[in-house]
């Protein structure tokens, strides 16, 4: 049985190459692993191997041939063994072509699926007592509730256990499920955040806090890499129910290193589901979803936040939509897109709008991947004109995904161009005045309604 | 989930290592210096024989078929180092026990029984891949077989690995995690970060560093301050074990031993096993940083697959059996490079499923 030796690929990227140096001549007896001729790619000098026992028949390409295309016969090989099964199996290649042989163009046209109408928020039942927790206890009872409903769950990372949590968020969660279940770490965010990852792999429903979102920059491949892509790469079938939560954002006169939103970042990433929520019901309830959810999820919170009070439906299992925003503040002359600590500030801004005459609408996103689109949109046909507040730098934000969104699917409700109302473009700086000059606020963001409202 | 604090050092207490009853670094490679091969019954050694014959030559069907074209973008052969993953992993407890390793890891599956058909038509891109098509040659997983992938990222299943002993420990399964990375992937800092917490929590996981000589292209004696891998996890009181990676009695043996001691619940045994790999790191690569007569001293003197047939024929196996056995396996490649090469690619619709599991 001759077997045809072809012209090799050495590289993803090579297409033909010079055959140097032939180590065999015809009439040599080759084992698997012999060297039988050096190859040029545009890169480096390859050796050549049999992959198969035989005697070089038929040299058909001299040594020194320039620009031989991948997929060339240059030489025979006859079988010692009577083996067919040695033979590589005939393929119809073209010479020239080799990294298309065995592949037929795709014809078929390609339909994205077309997202589902996020669910809308239970309704509240009448009469259900309306509670005033802060967001921090709001979080901690959210993470509580879920562990105590599912054991599969548990908490880990700095300071979470005996600390009672670096901000108070894990308060009294180790008392009640014990050092099992709240899980104190090393400060060595890249090997809690795969050591979480993994777990969740082997079937667990970690939730990895990071002491702040900036440090999670140490461990930004295990939640991009190792948590988000594995479902695709997998075929479905190896799942990442994580949840990665902490604060995110400015804190205050902390300097540059620990005040950033990473909200873009990771919404920028398909694989993973980002919450960004401002009240306390949002933050309970999202919280309660996204432990549920089979999805790896990163959770911003918000230190400034963390100590505010707000009305909380007193329900046995408050569970909020993921993927749907909500509309804070109802207005027919302008509307207001912001998430996060963004949102008070929105509804601030719009109050004084409001003393002057404008009506905003404030929409807090609650998610950010995936966007509630139909929400902006359809807040854009009612006031024609959009601005985004965002506490994070501008380039590349979740306000310039809004803008692209109006543009390309709002253009003809839009009566003004939407504007970013976002941070300074700068690392924040530690002076309380230039911190303050540097971040997002209120006046800000009025001015901002104002001019696409032509109220100046 | 930590172990009960040791008695608190004094600022200045000198010589501690010596001075601590429990500290075991040594007691595992003295017991496997003493006893060094597997007592193999011939069934067994016809097993692990099978299985290296099947690791080599489905990577060589594997290299042709990148020839070819079929096969495209990093491709990295585990041809030479066939005894490691066979001799750890027969030593696992199907079922209970993980897997976890990097992106060498078409030999690691196919020591698990996994299909060659579902993984040649994954290294061409096919959707009867096992990763659909979607993942390549580097991200390959069989939940079914609790094989955890198939990591392109280096080192990065080292701490997954971690998280997989976690669960394993949590669920209190009995299982453990086997977690292979390479010399190269020794040296992330990640890797330390999963010594110091597997060790803190008495993790019931195995570190397999499989030491082929190279990173890529930088030989051990260039990157690492310390070659001596076995030695890597003293900073963090997990025991050592200096293997022979090319003789997979040994290999065996020595698995035998680090299982038994993290089952018995002693927390991580770290595990360096020397071997060498014959081709290039990926598919792509000259190896000029290497001389061929090294790789010719390794195939003529030390290769496993040589080493086991020897074996095979003083126990009284006729060529022609082990003939047969070669026939047999090469018709097995054959047919799973038949299968991956005329299964179709994946519908285009495929694009867009399993970015998510749920709908939002």
């Amino acid at each position: 049985m001759a077997v045809e030796l072809k012209m090799p690929a050495l590289s993803p990227t090579m297409e033909e190459g010079t055959l140097a140096k032939w180590l065999v001549k015809e009439g040599d007896t080759v084992a698997p692993g012999d060297i039988l001729a050096e190859i040029e790619t545009d890169k480096a000098t390859m050796e050549f191997e049999a992959i198969d026992e035989g005697t070089v028949g038929k040299i058909m390409v001299a040594e020194g041939t320039e620009n031989v295309p991948v997929g060339t016969v240059i030489a025979m090989l006859s079988g010692d063994d009577d083996d067919s099964a040695a033979a590589p199996p005939p393929v119809e290649d073209v010479a020239g072509e080799g990294k298309d042989v065995g592949r037929e163009p795709s014809q078929a046209e390609v339909t994205k699926p077309v997202r589902a109408e996020p669910r809308a928020d239970p309704e509240i039942p009448h009469g259900t007592n309306m509670a005033t927790v802060t967001v921090r206890e709001a979080l901690r009872d959210g993470m509580a509730e879920e562990m105590r409903r599912d054991e599969r769950v548990f908490v880990m990372g700095e300071e979470v256990a005996e600390y009672q949590g670096a901000y108070k968020v894990t308060q009294g969660l180790l008392d009640e499920f014990g050092p099992k279940r709240v899980i104190d770490t090393p400060i060595t965010e890249y090997g809690f955040a795969g050591i979480g990852t993994g777990a969740a792999m082997g079937g667990l429903r970690p939730i990895v806090e990071f002491m702040t979102f900036n440090f999670a920059m140490q461990a930004i491949d295990h939640i991009i890499n190792s948590a988000a892509k594995t479902n695709y790469m997998s075929g479905g079938q190896m799942r990442c129910p994580i949840v990665f939560r902490g604060p995110n954002g400015a804190a205050s006169r902390v300097g540059a290193q620990h005040s950033q939103n990473y909200g873009p970042w990771y919404a920028s990433v398909p694989g993973l589901i980002v919450i960004a929520p401002y009240d306390s019901s949002d933050a309970k309830g999202l919280m309660k979803a996204a432990i549920r959810c089979d999805d790896p999820v990163v959770f911003l919170e918000n230190e400034l936040v963390y100590g505010r009070s707000f009305e909380l439906p007193e329900l046995d299992d408050h569970v909020l939509p993921i993927g749907k925003a909500r509309i804070m503040r109802e207005g027919s002359d302008v509307t207001i897109v912001s998430y996060s600590i963004g949102v008070g500030l929105s509804l601030e801004a719009a109050e004084e709008l409001a003393e002057q005459g404008i009506e905003a609408e404030v929409i807090d996103l609650r998610t950010l991947r995936p966007l509630d689109k139909q929400a902006v949109l359809d807040s854009l046909a009612k006031t024609n004109r959009v601005i985004v507040a965002e506490e994070g730098w501008p380039t590349c934000s979740i306000a310039s995904e809004i803008v692209a969104l109006c543009m390309e699917e709002g253009f003809d409700h839009l009566d003004a161009p939407v504007l970013r109302v976002c941070n300074e473009d700068v690392p924040l700086p530690y002076a309380a005045n230039l911190e303050k000059l540097a971040l997002l606020d209120t006046a800000r963001i009025v001015a901002a309604a104002k001019k696409v409202c032509y109220a100046e | 989930m930590a172990k009960p604090a040791r008695t608190r050092k004094a600022a200045a207490k000198p010589n501690t290592a010596q001075a601590d009853p429990d500290f075991v670094l040594h007691s595992l490679q003295a017991a496997h210096e003493k006893s060094r091969r597997y007592d193999a019954s011939d069934e067994e050694l016809m097993g692990f024989y099978e299985q290296m014959l099947l690791i080599r030559r489905f990577e060589e069907k594997a290299g042709q078929l990148y020839g070819l074209g079929l096969i495209g973008g990093f491709c990295h052969l585990y041809i030479g180092q066939e005894a490691v993953a066979v001799g750890l992993q027969s030593a696992l407890a199907e079922g209970k026990d993980s897997v976890i390793t990097g992106y060498r890891d078409h030999g690691h599956m196919l020591a698990y029984g996994i299909d060659p058909n579902v993984i040649m038509a994954e290294l061409t891109g096919r959707q009867a891949g096992i990763s659909k098509g979607k993942g390549g040659s580097m991200h390959m997983f069989s939940t079914e077989h609790k094989f955890y992938g198939g990591h392109g990222i280096v080192g990065a299943q080292v701490a997954l690995g971690g998280g997989l002993a976690l669960a394993h420990k949590y669920n209190e399964d009995g299982g453990l995690c086997l977690a292979y990375f390479g010399d190269g992937a020794a040296n992330q800092g990640q890797v330390y970060e999963t010594f110091n917490m597997a060790a803190l929590w008495n993790l019931p996981i195995v570190f397999v560093i499989e030491n082929n000589g190279y990173a890529m292209g930088t030989a051990v004696k260039r990157s690492s301050a310390e070659t001596e891998f076995y030695r890597r996890g003293t900073a963090f009181r997990i025991p050592g074990m200096d293997v022979n990676g090319m003789d997979v009695l040994e290999v065996r043996a020595a698995a035998e031993l680090a299982f038994a001691h993290v089952r018995a619940g002693n927390g991580p045994v770290l595990m360096e096993l020397n071997t060498y790999r014959y081709r290039g790191h990926s598919m792509s690569d000259p190896a000029k940083y290497r001389s061929r007569e090294e790789v010719q001293e390794q195939r003529d003197h030390n290769d496993p697959i040589e080493r086991l047939k020897k074996e095979l024929i003083e126990r009284g196996k006729s060529e022609d059996d082990i003939k047969a056995i070669d026939k047999a396996i090469r018709a097995r490649v054959a047919q799973s490079a038949d299968f991956a090469e005329t299964s179709p690619e994946p519908e285009p619709a495929e694009l867009y499923t399993d970015v998510l599991v749920g709908s939002y």
